[in-house]
């Protein structure tokens, strides 16, 4: 558990993060969401003192941060930047072997984990480990990034804007793969981005950040049904909102029995996926399965009322 | 133009030709007074120039190859050849019943082919781009020839041989005080530099204040900024305790190796800032993230990124002070321009190219290695493995 | 920037008293000047002898910059491409010719006096010119080329309306580094009788007078640090009317 208590950055005169608290629960992803400017940055880098804040506190697991070196508590915390932040003359290996050498791992233990890594983001050891930086995609380099960060399995990963750099399309392959790399190490993640549409994929618990202040913080849910204010509303983009919360409403809640024509969709499908699903096909309902056995079916006057709740 | 020839190579068969008409050699009866121009033709035996001739020319026609840049390097490596075997061949023939004072050296049209010829090599050489490794040996080959043909005696006759002769001792006196002020002036602005630099990267100020002082001090001309290290050094010898007694006068190596240490600031630190800021923002930070010290992200961060750079500017330097030592032959520090002043003094232009031509191919080869160690130090982290 | 500008006039003036009235500092230079030996150089005036080295420097660097300018836009043109490497290859190798040497190898060619001194400084100015001009040229912005082309533009035209104006700062920035490198050289030059301002070192130097080396030492290296300080304001002018033309 991290908690951040009433921490202060003032830069000469300027409040730029103003006593945000928060307590980030263990092994859940947490998106920090704002506008350039907004301090999210900031709070990021308070957490791993790469800026030391003016006041206020964090504590990892009750430890205060302030009682370690900051670079030893670096090394226990994982960091992945934009645009990856790779050593260009190290090679891929060397490069996700970064921090286990800081600490001084065997090197044979380094070699296994280096490996183990690189077949964990999809990328063949033999193939990759020797190569440089420079020789790779950019959707690889942002991987062996994250894989970086990830190495000497810390608790916490801190990532700021780790998709930035990315295309569209790359980037919501990363986006996935970081979901369910999350879901099979457990790890605590803070991630600080712009887009709200990422922060809403990705997030168990969103944070939006406006002139240094933390707004709002709770589930994705919440901040799409429940704008704090209109800076939130904003964020989320008030056309957008339905849509944005159907995307994170599963199915399988509003199954009903019955039966529908056409093709079937999974029930952990979104809501969002069985609206456009009737609206694309002009089919009033559409049938739901569960491990390949129809199990009912999800109608658009349920969706509607569903949205209503929020009205 | 018809396709095939190479503009360049027609250039230099034209300039080749002309030179070819120009006087090869100067015959003179003594070391100073004026001499007499000799035609390729009359500088040796009518076999000897056959042969010359037709490698120079057949060197010449390989330079034409435009699409065949090891045509053109080998053209111009016979060329030489051809060159080399006139002077050798020449000298003795031309001294013979010209006196015992007479003297045989190369005139302007040698002067004209060598530059062509190299000029030929040095087109050559910039379209093939050979890698780092084979320039190095290229550039042994070139040397261990260089030297084969000095040591085997085939140009002793030559009166720039002959005023080497006379002076075989201060030739290597000069030699090593030259190798010692241009490299010694390099450690040492190597040994304060980088760490000024790494400093002036770290704080704004200090770069502000120390960059354009070092700029300063590179504008001033060589001479007069050797001229006014001689007050300084005397002044401190004078002064300082102990400092005459570890060699430091006004005149000689100290003021020599200060006032090249002066000059060689500004490429060090200036070349160290330019490397550690170009080093990509997002390495530096991610390294401060992940825990590495000051010192761990210096060392293997920073540093090894910025070598290349860093290493220019020492080759800018390298080259820079084996030319200005040159100035230190003015105030009694010795080094090759001891010959040249002496010589200017004389009129003895042999005496000149005795400490010149030295100087030169020094500042040639150091900015060729140079130049290699920075292609190096580019390319091994390609290699390195984890 | 004030105080910039009051050190220029200051060290102007001082440059001046020191060439026009040069008595004026004999109580200055006394302490160096061997005992009962002249402090001031009095054998040829020095103002003559100031003229007559910048005369010699500016000669060859203009000389040098019309020649390595109009090289420079051969090589750029379509036609001199096949000269390109060779050029880039002997400004890097022609560079690392000392320009004493290039100084000291023009004497038993041309003989003694102002004409090698002149021949070395115009050749050795070449090279700084040449690559700057040749880089400036063949870096400018792609974008703003194509309009011009877009636009209908001869090639002479481009030429000097656009390609010129654009590369000037950097073709300027050779030409400082050119004349700098020219006035210490020709300082040099009255090693091989060009009449400079070295002459008043070297005579220093030869009769063991400190009192002459500092004074032709501080009138040389003030002539070069005010030269490169005004050339220096020239170029960051240039690059503002060319930034500011290049945005608007």
């Amino acid at each position: 558990m991290i908690e951040i208590d009433s921490i202060t950055k003032v830069y000469g005169g300027t409040t730029v993060v103003d006593a945000v608290s928060m307590t980030i629960e263990t092994g859940t992803i947490t998106v920090i969401v704002g506008t350039s400017g907004s301090g999210k940055t900031t709070l990021l880098r308070m957490i791993n003192r790469l800026v030391e804040p003016t006041s206020g506190s964090v504590r990892i697991n009750g430890e205060a941060t302030s009682d370690i070196a900051p670079h030893l508590l670096r090394r226990r915390i994982g960091y992945a930047i934009q645009g990856h932040g790779l050593f260009p003359h190290h090679s891929v290996g060397r490069n996700i072997a970064a921090v286990p050498r800081l600490l001084g791992w065997p090197k044979d233990k380094i070699a296994a984990r280096v490996d183990e890594l690189l077949a964990l983001f999809g990328m063949e050891p033999g193939a990759f480990r020797d190569r440089f930086p420079a020789e790779l995609s950019g959707g690889q380099q942002q991987r062996v990034g994250v894989a970086r960060a990830l190495a000497s399995r810390p608790d916490l990963l801190l990532m700021d804007e780790p998709f930035g750099a990315l295309d569209p399309i790359i980037r919501a392959r990363a986006q996935a793969d970081l979901r369910e790399i999350h879901q099979k190490l457990g790890s605590t993640i803070v991630l600080v981005t712009h887009d709200m549409e990422e922060a809403i994929r990705l997030a168990d618990r969103v944070g939006v950040m406006d002139g240094g202040k933390l707004v709002q913080h709770g589930p994705p849910e919440e901040i799409v049904a429940r704008p704090a204010n209109g800076f939130v509303a904003e964020m989320v983009g008030d056309a957008e909102r339905p849509m944005r919360l159907l995307s994170l409403i599963p199915v399988r809640g509003l199954v009903e029995d019955g039966a529908a024509p056409g093709e079937p969709l999974r029930d952990d499908a979104s809501l969002r996926d069985a609206l456009s699903e009737c609206l694309w096909t002009g089919r009033d309902a559409v049938p739901v399965t569960r491990d390949g056995a129809v199990i009912g079916r999800v109608t658009l006057n349920a969706i509607r009322t569903r949205v209503g709740r929020h009205a | 133009m018809p396709r095939g020839l190479s503009p360049p190579g027609l250039l230099f068969a034209a300039l080749g030709l002309v030179a070819l008409a120009l006087p090869f050699a100067t015959l003179r009866a003594n070391r100073i007074v004026a001499g007499e121009g000799v035609f390729l033709w009359d500088a040796a035996g009518p076999g000897v120039v056959a042969v010359a001739l037709a490698a120079m020319i057949a060197g010449l026609a390989l330079g034409l190859q435009a699409a065949r840049p090891w045509w053109r390097l080998g053209g111009s490596l016979l060329g030489l050849a051809g060159l080399v075997l006139v002077l050798s061949r020449g000298a003795g023939r031309l001294l013979e019943g010209a006196g015992d004072l007479a003297r045989v050296s190369p005139a302007a049209g040698f002067w004209c082919l060598l530059l062509v010829l190299m000029m030929l090599m040095a087109d050559a050489l910039s379209t093939l781009r050979p890698g780092p490794r084979l320039r190095l040996v290229l550039l042994a080959a070139v040397l261990g020839a260089l030297a084969l043909v000095l040591t085997s005696g085939a140009l002793s006759e030559l009166s720039i041989m002959q005023e080497y002769r006379a002076r075989a001792e201060g030739f290597r006196r000069a030699a090593i005080r030259h190798v010692a002020l241009a490299f010694g002036s390099l450690g040492a602005a190597a040994a304060i530099g980088f760490p000024l630099g790494i400093l002036c990267h770290r704080r704004a100020r200090l770069r502000g204040a120390a960059i354009p002082v070092l700029s300063f001090l590179q504008t001033i001309p060589s001479l007069a900024m050797f001229g006014i290290m001689i007050p300084v050094l005397a002044w401190v010898a004078a002064t300082v305790p102990g400092a005459a007694e570890i060699g430091i006068a006004g005149i000689g190596f100290a003021p020599a190796f200060l006032a090249l240490l002066l000059y060689s600031l500004l490429p060090v630190v200036a070349n160290t800032v330019a490397g550690l800021n170009a080093t990509p923002p997002a390495a530096v930070e991610a390294a401060r993230g992940m825990g590495m010290t000051d010192r761990q992200r210096l060392w293997g961060i920073e540093l090894p990124l910025a070598l290349p750079v860093m290493l220019a500017g020492l080759r800018i330097v390298l080259v820079q002070n084996i030319g200005l030592a040159v100035i230190a032959g003015l105030i009694g520090g010795g080094g090759f321009g001891t010959f040249v002043f002496q010589g200017l003094n004389q009129t003895a232009s042999d005496l000149i190219l005795l400490g010149a031509l030295p100087t030169v191919v020094l500042a040639l080869v150091s900015a060729i290695v140079m130049d290699i160690l920075v292609d190096f130090a580019r390319r091994t982290p390609k290699r390195e493995s984890a | 920037m004030t105080a910039g500008a009051v050190l220029r006039a200051a060290l102007s003036l001082l440059l001046v008293a020191l060439v026009v009235w040069p008595q004026a500092f004999a109580p200055v230079f006394a302490p160096f000047a061997p005992e009962g030996g002249p402090v001031i150089y009095d054998r040829v005036s020095l103002l003559s002898l100031s003229l007559n080295h910048l005369m010699l420097v500016a000669a060859a660097s203009s000389l040098a910059t019309l020649v390595a300018v109009t090289l420079a836009i051969a090589v750029t043109r379509p036609a001199g491409a096949a000269f390109r490497p060779l050029s880039r290859t002997i400004t890097n190798v022609g560079q690392t010719f000392p320009p004493v040497a290039v100084l000291a190898l023009a004497v038993p060619v041309l003989g003694f006096g102002a004409g090698p001194t002149l021949v070395a400084l115009f050749l050795y100015g070449l090279l700084p010119i040449f690559e700057n001009a040749m880089t400036a040229l063949s870096t400018l912005p792609p974008r703003t080329m194509e309009a011009a082309r877009g636009m209908g533009m001869g090639r002479f035209q481009r030429l000097w309306q656009v390609e010129l104006p654009l590369a000037a700062p950097v073709i300027l920035a050779g030409i400082r580094l050119s004349v700098v490198i020219a006035l210490g050289t020709a300082t040099i030059g009255s090693t091989v009788a060009a009449r400079t301002l070295g002459e008043v070192i070297i005579a220093g130097l030869l009769t063991n007078n400190t009192a002459f080396v500092l004074q032709g030492g501080l009138i040389v290296g003030l002539f070069a640090v005010l030269i490169y300080d005004a050339l220096t304001l020239l170029e960051r002018r240039i690059a503002r009317r060319a930034g500011a033309s290049r945005r608007g």
